[in-house]
């Protein structure tokens, strides 16, 4: 059953037909859009590696299906979120800090942290621990992704 | 976001008048290349005994380097680049590093064993000092000047005296430079290092972290389809009949695949490939041929030996044993784990006038090209395997086997198939680091010394080489697997001085699973095993754990990481258990070293614990680490490695362990592998010693191997008992402390 979409997305207007309502929102913005930020982990919700901003809040596309979206709900990815030329303060920090190993999960740790920031712009190393505690990492590069939330908040 | 359409030929002419080939400006340039035609001429040397097969230097100043060795997400990228830049007198920015193309980049060996930087980088650092030393030659003989009067500088050869500098491009125009390397070539002095040795940014990290960085899994090429397979419910299940209308509904089916026990659908787009693969009826034999998982370690004892490999003999173990004042005996086990990418495997595949192209994230696209030959029944030159970097995958992960995947349907449907692995694919059918089981005995002299050390390692015959493919076993398609032994026996041999040593690996015919290797394959398990029993033999003779070590110990840089992570630990002489208690919780420290393969690079290591004595449930909240791997390349990418290690390593002890019934894996999410999260990350504190003089190591590996040891050896000063079962569960902890 053919499904038209209506999506604000990195601030423009997309219009497209998807087979199935019940496609992930992630899929959308993969193959339909071609955007490489939001990133298939898991497909359940666990690893946040898919995660995109949805009016401000993040949340895990791959478990989100596009039918359940408010219409004109405004959705932003990490490629939205700042480019080379206007980082977001959030990536400006990771880079700084070198934090990356491979980089797969990097995507869910600053669209995360990035959300965290707008609630509480001054979170502690341990707030900042537990608002990542569902997204993970398996290079190890915690300590340096912790640092660099840390620099964005200017508390470092 | 397709890639053009670009011959390779095309590709080249392109370079036109280049010197050797082509130079590629930016990153993934080498992906948009699309199919190996490479029978008409012009073919870029990929022999490692030849210069122009790692690099060429381009007519606009720019130096590209071929590496066969890739960066799986260990940043040797940007080392490679640091290294060969500071060979050539380049600018870091006009280097650009090619990966693991099978028809660009020499055959380095796979990328494992901690060896990209000490092999790969190595040969890339003579190979550029070849070519500088050649464009010297050829700017003395245009110049009619002495080599000793030249210098070269920023991309140019000049005279040291002064006068118009010549560029590397208008010094080998025309042509290749045709020249062997030297290994025995004079490489810059490391007094004269601008980059090596510098905490250079990584190349990657700003494409990373804005998103605009092409995986593996981002990877597209025109006319692409998608495809999901569809495994076996159980290992060694036989696939009986497939209802192939319980998918014709699904939109854009192209072609549900099936060769013997190999299903896979294939969609136009990639959701319809997902939900295909969720509602596609089959069914399927039964099988049950796995151990008994509460029964694995009477497996793994009785399991046949093939083999016996003595990795050290030293006086006369067995006598003196029997002659020791006391003597000690204990059991090592260490679980089954997964690579636990984040994400899950996936390649593209494409056949076109009887090539096949395949993009991986492979670590080895050398052996894998030979794989999909083997399988596929063609040439091995009939096959390209081109690297583009995915998930990390810390060791053989599923990305070989989605590059299997991708060639069978590939060839299936006649169009170009990307296959995406399922998370449920990547932890149940990704080959395991296999169970390990060490018995050791120890004999202690009046003083409490070690007289006698017996050790015999349960490990896998066959742990390196070519894992089988999935596809192809299950296709029943003929197999490449040239399983070498590996080196997961080495470290079974001590680094300590003991007058009677007798160490044995005994070469298992069969795993569970089929075993790859997954960081620090072998020399986790047998320096777990080691330093933790070696701990044990301390406690018995009342000494400090430093203090026993070092004494036993002959190597000065051994002995210098030691005493370096005592200062940086503060460590305090202490005979264990010291059982430092408040409330339910005890705390202990614990020490580990180890050098690596006994041949290179050392590690010291101390955890801290904290045990709650009511749950069963430990913390690492701290570990400290230090490393000597020689000449560093990059100190900031390897404190990046000193803390991946580490936090991983934590995670594979306390927690990870593969589960299964006696047909497949069970622990097929995250919820079922959980591994270390945020609030659970210990902090690292590392130090470097730098040794520029020295060999490069080294360093993606080594520090892993201390980890297990210093935990367990914290947990008995913490508590009095000793942790030698990993993972160390809350149940095994708590077991423990009752039997303690």
């Amino acid at each position: 059953m053919a499904h038209q979409l209506s999506l604000d997305v990195n601030g423009r207007a997309a219009h497209l037909t998807v087979d199935d309502p019940d496609t992930p929102l992630l899929y959308v913005l993969r193959d339909d859009l071609g955007l490489h930020g939001p990133r298939f982990g898991c497909g359940l919700g666990q690893c946040g590696s898919c995660t995109v901003h949805v009016d401000g809040q993040a949340v895990r596309s791959c478990i989100t299906p596009v039918s359940g979206l408010k219409p004109g709900a405004r959705i932003v990815t990490l490629e939205g979120l700042g480019g080379p030329d206007r980082l977001h303060p959030v990536q400006a920090a990771f880079i700084e800090e070198q934090a990356a190993q491979c980089g797969y999960c990097i995507n869910g740790m600053i669209m995360q942290s990035a959300a965290l920031l707008n609630e509480n712009p001054k979170p502690d190393e341990t707030a900042i621990r537990q608002a990542l505690a569902q997204n993970l990492c398996r290079c190890g590069t915690h300590l340096r992704i912790v640092r660099a939330v840390r620099r964005a908040a200017g508390t470092l | 976001m397709n890639a053009p359409l670009l011959s390779r030929r095309n590709l080249l002419l392109q370079g036109g008048a280049l010197v050797v080939g082509f130079a590629l400006s930016g990153r993934n340039a080498q992906a948009q290349i699309f199919a190996p035609v490479a029978t008409d001429g012009f073919s870029k040397p990929v022999a490692p005994d030849q210069v122009d097969s790692f690099l060429a230097l381009g007519a606009d100043g720019r130096a590209t380097i071929f590496s066969g060795k890739v960066d799986l997400g260990t940043g040797i990228e940007t080392a490679m680049a640091q290294i060969a830049a500071e060979e050539l007198d380049l600018p870091l920015d006009r280097v650009t590093v090619v990966q693991g193309d099978t028809a660009l980049t020499p055959d380095q060996g796979p990328t494992y064993g901690s060896l990209s930087i000490q092999k790969g980088g190595v040969e890339i650092r003579q190979a550029a000092a070849t070519a500088r030393a050649r464009l010297v030659q050829l700017a003395s003989e245009r110049l009619g000047l002495p080599a000793d009067a030249l210098a070269t500088e920023n991309g140019t050869v000049r005279p040291k005296s002064g006068g118009k500098a010549i560029n590397y491009a208008e010094l080998v125009r025309g042509g290749r430079l045709d020249l062997k390397v030297d290994p025995a070539v004079a490489t810059k002095d490391p007094a004269t290092f601008a980059l090596v040795g510098k905490s250079v940014a990584r190349i990657d990290i700003p494409e990373k972290i804005t998103g605009r960085f092409t995986y593996m899994q981002d990877y597209r090429v025109p006319g692409m389809v998608h495809a999901r397979v569809v495994r076996p419910p159980t290992i060694g299940a036989r696939l009986e009949s497939v209802d192939e209308a319980s998918v014709a509904s699904v939109p854009g089916l192209i072609k549900v695949v099936r060769q013997g026990n190999f299903l896979a659908v294939v969609t136009e787009k990639e959701w319809a490939a997902v939900k295909a693969a969720g509602l596609i009826k089959a069914t399927w034999s039964k099988w049950e041929g796995l151990p008994e998982q509460d029964k694995l370690w009477q497996h793994v004892r009785a399991t046949k030996v093939t083999k016996d490999d003595v990795t050290s003999s030293t006086g006369d173990a067995e006598a003196a044993l029997g002659q020791a004042a006391r003597t000690l005996e204990a059991s090592y086990d260490f679980a089954i784990h997964t690579h636990g990418s984040i994400g899950p495997s996936c390649a593209i595949a494409v056949f076109a006038d009887g090539l096949l192209t395949c993009w991986t994230a492979s670590q080895m696209t050398h052996a894998l090209r030979k794989q999909l030959a083997a399988m596929t029944g063609l040439a091995p030159e009939a096959v390209r395997c081109i690297y583009v970097e995915g998930s990390g995958c810390y060791g053989r992960n599923g990305h070989e086997d989605a590059a299997g995947d991708a060639a069978l349907l590939a060839r299936a449907v006649g169009r170009p198939v990307r296959v995406q692995w399922s998370r449920a694919d990547e932890h149940g059918w990704d080959p395991k680091g296999p169970p390990t089981l060490i018995d050791l005995k120890a004999g202690l002299d009046g003083q409490g010394n070690v007289s006698a050390w017996s050790s015999q390692f349960h490990v896998p015959e066959g742990a390196a080489g070519n894992v089988p493919l999935v596809a192809a076993d299950l296709a029943g398609l003929p197999h490449e697997t040239a399983l070498a032994p590996g080196n997961v026996i080495q470290n079974s041999a001590l680094p300590y001085a003991f007058p009677n040593v007798r160490t044995v690996c005994h070469r298992l015919a069969t795993t569970p699973f089929r075993p790859s290797w997954i960081r620090t394959p072998g020399r986790m398990q047998n320096t777990y095993a080691n330093e933790a029993f070696l701990d044990e033999c301390a406690a018995a003779a009342g000494a400090d754990p430093l203090d026993y070590r070092l004494r036993a110990l002959k190597d000065p840089r051994g002995i210098a990481v030691l005493k370096r992570v005592a200062e940086i630990a503060g460590w305090q002489a202490r005979t264990p258990p010291v059982k430092e208690a408040s409330g339910d919780v005890l705390r202990g420290r614990g020490i580990s070293y180890v050098k690596y393969e006994l041949n290179r690079t050392y590690v010291a290591g101390v955890a801290e614990v904290e045990v709650d004595r009511g749950t069963g449930r430990v913390r690492v909240p701290r570990f400290f680490v230090v490393q000597d791997c020689g000449q560093i390349i990059n100190p900031d990418g390897v404190r990046n490695q000193l803390d991946g290690n580490v936090i991983q390593t934590v995670s594979r002890v306390l927690m990870e362990e593969v589960t299964f019934d006696r047909g497949a894996v069970t622990s097929l999410d995250w919820a079922s592998y959980p591994i270390l999260a945020f609030p659970d990350v210990p902090e690292v504190v590392s130090d470097l010693i730098d040794r520029p003089t020295e060999k490069p190591w080294g360093a993606g590996e080594p520090s892993a191997a201390i980890v297990p040891a210093a935990i367990s050896n914290a947990i008995f000063d913490a508590t009095g008992a000793r942790l030698r079962s990993v993972p160390f569960t809350p149940a095994k902890v708590k077991a423990a402390l009752q039997a303690t």
